[in-house]
């Protein structure tokens, strides 16, 4: 883990109109590391998560990327970042490859076709690279995705229920995925309602309520019964 | 530009509905003017334009259509680089579809209305080249800017047409005269204007979509 954060939020508050969504959160993230987001439906989660990945502007406070100002700059912070969200960012009437090939020369890379290849098959799409989304299933449109960051090589990965719709072979592939990324010393923060397999991928976890956080503590040995445990107790709600 | 017109080719949403819909406009206008070639004559600019710019609007309409399916105006925002690339790239597909459907339309009025315009194909073509570059580029910058709105199909129009009086203005008296046989001389001042238009409404549109698109 490496000593300077790539990630701080300091004071951070987002209101749309007069509801608070996020009032006075403070964060860090280092390099190595990965933060588990949890809380209810519409603690913030996905608010924080596209303020981090400049889609979304804070109403105050500083949010900095790699030490760029996401709001300030977002232009600096774009190509460190890999945002997976609900949507799948694919067009439908394009194949797999295309869709990689159009994704990667917008971002300024030139990836070779072995490259785009190999993304495929890093995540079990090789056979169908030639084939067009529309034909794929949610949890493929997912994997493709994926692909798109294996390319992209983001220094900071954003993501939102990463695990969603993914069969078990993939959720194991994106695991081990995961825990290369962070060997790397890149960054991760993840949003997530599940206390199960996702969070083994977790250094830290942060529950967020009433705008702000409720618990930021290492996840340790802390087992799925535990997390449950803690997230009722600081969100009042049923796990 | 490439990803859009393929997209295009495979689905043929856009090109069908404006293929029908410009069939539809020739059986009105038919049916309006009747016969009478002196009426057709003096009516002809006007609704040959009436019907690029209608087929334009749904067209223009449409350009980040594509972008709504899967979050991918999302990912767009994030694709790091100058935005002003996807502007440019989205305007090229425009440009090419709407001189597709305007071509169509042009031969269509011809067979329709027995009217010749093989002598002023040329002069016909350059204006409506300037023409279209024209309407696209300030089309393209209103469809992102409406992208994000609930009332869009409502807005986008009414934003548009206003500022396209220029480029319908010139078009339209520029075609008269090519269709009367006058030489593209006669109409250097439109032509001008068409011009002068076409370099405001891009440079405009290429210092702007960045903004447009963050905002």
């Amino acid at each position: 883990m490496t000593a300077e954060p790539l990630i701080r939020i300091t004071g951070l508050r987002k209101a749309f109109g007069a509801h608070r969504v996020l009032d006075g959160l403070a964060l860090e993230v280092r390099g190595g590391e990965a933060v588990a987001l949890l809380g209810a439906n519409g603690a913030g989660k996905t608010t924080l998560l596209r303020i981090l990945a400049t889609l979304t502007r804070p109403t105050r406070g500083t949010v900095t990327v790699l030490g760029h100002d996401c709001a300030r700059a977002p232009e600096r912070v774009r190509p460190h970042i890999g945002l997976v969200a609900h949507g799948s960012y694919v067009y439908e009437d394009l194949t797999a490859l295309e869709n990689l090939k159009f994704w990667t020369t917008l971002s300024g890379l030139s990836p070779a076709p072995v490259d785009l290849a190999g993304a495929l098959a890093a995540v079990e799409l090789e056979r169908l690279g030639n084939e067009r989304v529309r034909t794929f299933s949610a949890g493929m449109k997912r994997r493709l995705s994926l692909a798109r960051l294996l390319l992209a090589r983001p220094r900071v990965l954003l993501l939102d229920e990463p695990f969603g719709g993914l069969d078990q072979r993939a959720k194991k592939w994106l695991e081990g995925h995961l825990e290369s990324f962070k060997a790397d010393g890149g960054a991760l923060v993840m949003a997530t309602h599940s206390f199960g397999r996702e969070l083994a991928v977790a250094d830290r976890i942060v529950i967020l309520a009433g705008g702000a956080i409720a618990l930021d503590a290492p996840r340790g040995a802390r087992g799925a019964d535990e997390i449950a445990r803690l997230y009722r107790l600081h969100t009042g709600e049923g796990a | 530009m490439w990803k859009d017109l393929l997209v295009e080719r495979r689905s043929k949403e856009t090109l069908n509905a404006l293929v029908f819909f410009s069939l539809l406009l020739l059986f009105v206008f038919q049916f309006a003017l009747g016969p009478d070639r002196e009426r057709l004559t003096a009516a002809l600019p006007g609704l040959l334009w009436l019907g690029f710019v209608l087929a334009g609007l749904l067209g223009l309409g449409r350009t980040f259509v594509l972008e709504r399916e899967n979050d991918c105006w999302d990912a767009l925002l994030l694709a790091p680089g100058d935005k002003s690339a996807i502007y440019v790239g989205k305007l090229a597909g425009n440009v090419v579809l709407m001189l597709v459907v305007e071509t169509l339309i042009l031969a269509l009025f011809a067979i329709f209305f027995n009217v010749d315009v093989a002598d002023a194909l040329p002069g016909l073509a350059l204006v409506m080249v300037l023409a279209t570059l024209g309407l696209a580029a300030v089309g393209t910058l209103f469809a992102a800017m409406t992208a994000q709105v609930r009332a869009r199909e409502l807005l986008f129009p009414v934003l548009l047409l206003p500022v396209q009086v220029p480029v319908l203005l010139g078009a339209v008296k520029a075609t008269e005269a090519v269709l009367l046989g006058e030489p593209l001389s006669a109409v250097a001042h439109w032509l001008k204007l068409l011009v002068a238009a076409d370099v405001i409404y891009v440079v405009a549109g290429l210092l702007t979509f960045d903004f447009l698109l963050e905002s």
